[in-house]
């Protein structure tokens, strides 16, 4: 009898991963388009524009590709966390102290972003992701937001499915040689070698810039930020080049700063900002928004110590940025009316972030540069709070 | 249910042990199938949910970035090139790398065996401390603790030759082909046919006379002579030397090997040799001790009886292995990446990162690692088939 039972068995389990595996091979999309507050749903991915008419002579047009809207936000608030993917080994933008936290301009960001979410700059996990993995690591959804030192580039914008957030860095890239070569100019290195790391902007300028100059160099690439840098301060390379702000972060972690000089040359424009994944048009505007909000509140002159003093102004916009009249912006990103506020008490404004990681008090010193406010002569500029 | 009792007793269908078999394996298929196709579907779905394109029509863009070790490389040639210097970049390595590790490997598993005691311990030092410890680690160790530590390129160790050795890399002088090279080498392939010739010759001649002829030495001597006549006859030499010289920043002329090249080639040596050489211990111990006896028995030296005796028998346990081992070396050398050598996964997580096309890229390098480690193993294959024990 027990063959029998075997045989039954078997039967069952064949049947069963024949039933299972025919439910799966169906993706249902939903797709609410809001039309007098009725909602279409939507059970296949459509690559063609359709009408779908509902009962009223109201007919929507459904976008040409469905793609889910709202899913990340909401996803976020489920989890309770935002996971954020940064460097890790950058000082000044975003470096894993001691202690176990991530400290930086790019890592307070992240906190801004997770306080504009749940209210409180803790919630928030962070990845250190090497220059090779961070595009994937977006891709494929294992982390909601990159704010990792990224240069926005037409190519990254366009073939990887991802969008560009605001520029919260605009930089250049340079190079770091050896102070006793006596070198300074790029024309002086010909026939020099040159440490880059892989998967960056870096190693396409630097051939670009170096065949515009025709001169002619041997580059030796590394995964690895650290084995990069090591292998510059050893001697295998004459030079290394990378975004100015990194140069600097990196060599005021050098055995002897002064015997490295950074050229003074901008081999390229380096925006650096925060990138979301394509489709997610909520999503992307929370973390545009909560870059502009943290520079308009610099514009405005708010910061940690002084949002208080605010409640009672009578600057229109201020009152619609912090929630304090009932326009409700915040709501209709999904955030709470005072997420500004809360951003900017947690973690401050523009000035504060940049001084905290980058600022005259830190070893990387930088100046601002063209990241002054537009009314200072520099290249922040946050859209109206309107 | 009435069972019939008879001389030939009819098997029923639902407990016929072939039909079972049949059948699970039938079911097998259909799960693999199922799986597989979902997987696919899955896949699918998510890129054109991303809006992502698959295709390999990117490889033909220009790449936009140098290559600082191997064949010369122009930014401007495609993606394919690139990919393609970084095939012969990992050749490089594992050619040499496996001819070395065999004998670093074979030197010590001998050694181990050794009857000299300071050495059968060096051999087991060596053995048990590269075996132990993690390959990236040593690659980092031969990378930074030692090559990186040679002096700076104005203070080169300086051999005669002359050879240059500093952090840049080991310069050694080269010759590069002129005009009439072409000529000398289809001379020189004239003189391989001849000294094939001629070893044929004497081999036929001694198995005439049943006398020794050194046929080795006379077929080198043949293709010796036929290269020293054709290049005095030609107008003008076929090679000059390329002697390298400092200028400016670094040595230009002279072949180079990169330090890169060199950290990689020692690490997967050492690391490699280690473990072969257990392997090699351990074929030769398989070897009975009445062989060893009548070996020595009948008054061969022991370097003799290891040659001749211990280590054919030794070779048929050595082999499938060795196989192995050589296909770990192949594999491992895909850690370059960390420390700036350009093979092949270095070269195409660089062209993954410019262009984004990560399911291609993988695709391309699971590949190119599939056919190398094929080919070595059906090798392996073919010679372990003529070596092996035979037995009933």
């Amino acid at each position: 009898m027990n063959r029998k039972l075997y045989l039954v068995l078997a039967g069952l389990g064949v049947v069963s991963v024949l039933l299972a595996a025919c439910r799966g091979a169906a993706t249902p999309t939903q797709a609410p388009a809001g039309g007098e507050a009725q909602t279409v749903e939507v059970t296949r991915i459509v690559e063609v524009t359709r009408e779908v008419p509902i009962q009223a002579t109201v007919v929507v047009q459904v976008p040409a590709k469905v793609v889910p809207t709202g899913g990340r936000l909401d996803t976020i608030k489920q989890r309770g966390t935002l996971i954020c993917g940064v460097n890790g080994g950058l000082p000044g933008f975003s470096f894993l102290e001691t202690d176990g936290s991530f400290s930086g301009f790019d890592a307070d960001f992240c906190r801004a972003v997770a306080v504009a979410v749940f209210g409180d700059p803790a919630a928030v996990e962070f990845r250190a992701l090497s220059a090779q993995e961070r595009f994937t690591a977006l891709q494929t959804g294992e982390i909601d937001v990159l704010i990792r030192n990224t240069t926005w580039t037409y190519l990254r914008d366009v073939e990887l499915g991802t969008t560009f957030g605001p520029t919260t860095f605009y930089d250049g890239q340079g190079m770091l040689v050896h102070a006793d070569l006596g070198v300074a100019t790029l024309e002086e290195l010909e026939g020099g070698t040159i440490c880059v790391q892989t998967g960056t902007t870096t190693e396409l300028n630097l051939t670009d810039q170096m065949a515009v100059r025709g001169v002619s160099y041997e580059p030796v690439v590394f995964e690895d930020i650290d084995a990069t840098y090591a292998a510059y301060e050893e001697n295998r390379c004459d030079a290394v080049t990378s975004d100015r702000s990194q140069l600097v972060g990196r060599r005021s972690a050098m055995a002897d700063p002064s015997a490295h000089v950074l050229l003074d040359v901008v081999m390229s424009k380096e925006p650096l900002g925060p990138l979301t994944l394509q489709g997610d048009s909520q999503w992307s505007d929370v973390v545009a928004w909560t870059v502009f909000g943290v520079i308009a509140a610099e514009e405005k002159g708010i910061n940690s110590g002084n949002v208080d003093t605010f409640a009672g102004t009578t600057d229109p916009e201020i009152k619609r940025m912090l929630g304090l009249d009932d326009s409700g912006l915040g709501a209709k990103l999904g955030l709470e009316n005072d997420w500004l506020v809360k951003v900017i008490q947690e973690v401050g404004n523009y000035g504060e972030i940049y001084d905290r990681g980058l600022g005259p008090d830190t070893p990387l010193n930088i100046e601002r540069g063209p990241n002054k406010l537009w009314t200072q002569g520099g290249l922040l500029y946050s859209p109206p709070f309107r | 249910m009435a069972s019939v009792v008879s001389l030939h007793p009819r098997v029923p269908l639902w407990r016929d042990v072939r039909v079972l078999s049949a059948l699970g394996q039938a079911i097998f298929v259909v799960v693999i199938i199922i799986v597989g196709a979902f997987l696919y579907g899955n896949v699918r779905a998510a890129l054109q949910r991303q809006g992502l394109v698959t295709g390999f029509d990117f490889m033909r863009a220009p790449a936009g970035f140098n290559i600082g070790d191997g064949p010369a490389f122009e930014p401007s040639e495609s993606y394919a090139r690139a990919f393609t210097i970084g095939v012969i970049n990992t050749l490089r390595v594992i050619g040499l790398g496996i001819v070395l590790a065999t004998l670093l490997g074979l030197v010590a598993g001998v050694a181990r065996l050794s009857s000299n005691w300071l050495v059968a311990k060096i051999a087991a030092v060596y053995v048990q401390i590269i075996r132990n410890t993690p390959l990236l680690l040593q690659l980092f160790f031969w990378f930074f603790a030692v090559i990186l530590k040679l002096p700076n390129v104005r203070n080169s160790i300086t051999l005669p030759g002359p050879i240059y050795t500093n952090v840049r890399g080991i310069y050694v002088p080269w010759a590069t082909p002129t005009e009439t090279f072409g000529a000398w080498r289809n001379a020189l392939i004239v003189g391989v046919i001849v000294a094939g010739l001629v070893w044929l010759g004497i081999a036929r001649w001694e198995r005439r006379t049943g006398r020794v002829g050194f046929a080795p030495l006379y077929a080198l001597a043949a293709f010796a002579l036929m290269a020293v006549v054709s290049w005095f006859v030609l107008p003008s030499a076929p090679l000059t030397p390329d002697v390298p010289t400092l200028r400016g920043l670094n040595y230009r002329g002279g072949a180079r090997m990169s330090p890169e090249y060199a950290a990689l080639l020692f690490g997967l040596v050492f690391y490699t040799g280690a473990f072969i050489a257990e392997i090699v211990r351990a074929g030769i111990q398989a070897v009975s001790k009445g062989q060893v006896e009548a070996a020595r028995a009948l008054g061969l030296r022991p370097l003799l009886v290891l040659r001749l005796v211990v280590f054919p028998q030794a070779l048929r346990v050595i082999i499938p292995p060795l196989t192995s081992q050589y296909l770990n070396l192949a594999k491992n050398s895909s850690l370059a990446v960390a420390i700036g050598y350009p093979d092949l996964f270095s070269i195409g997580g660089t062209i993954f990162n410019q262009t984004g096309h990560a399911l291609e890229i993988i695709s391309l390098i699971m590949l190119s690692y599939l056919t190398m480690s094929l080919t070595t193993s059906l090798l392996l294959n073919i010679y372990n088939r003529r070596v092996r024990l035979v037995e009933r």
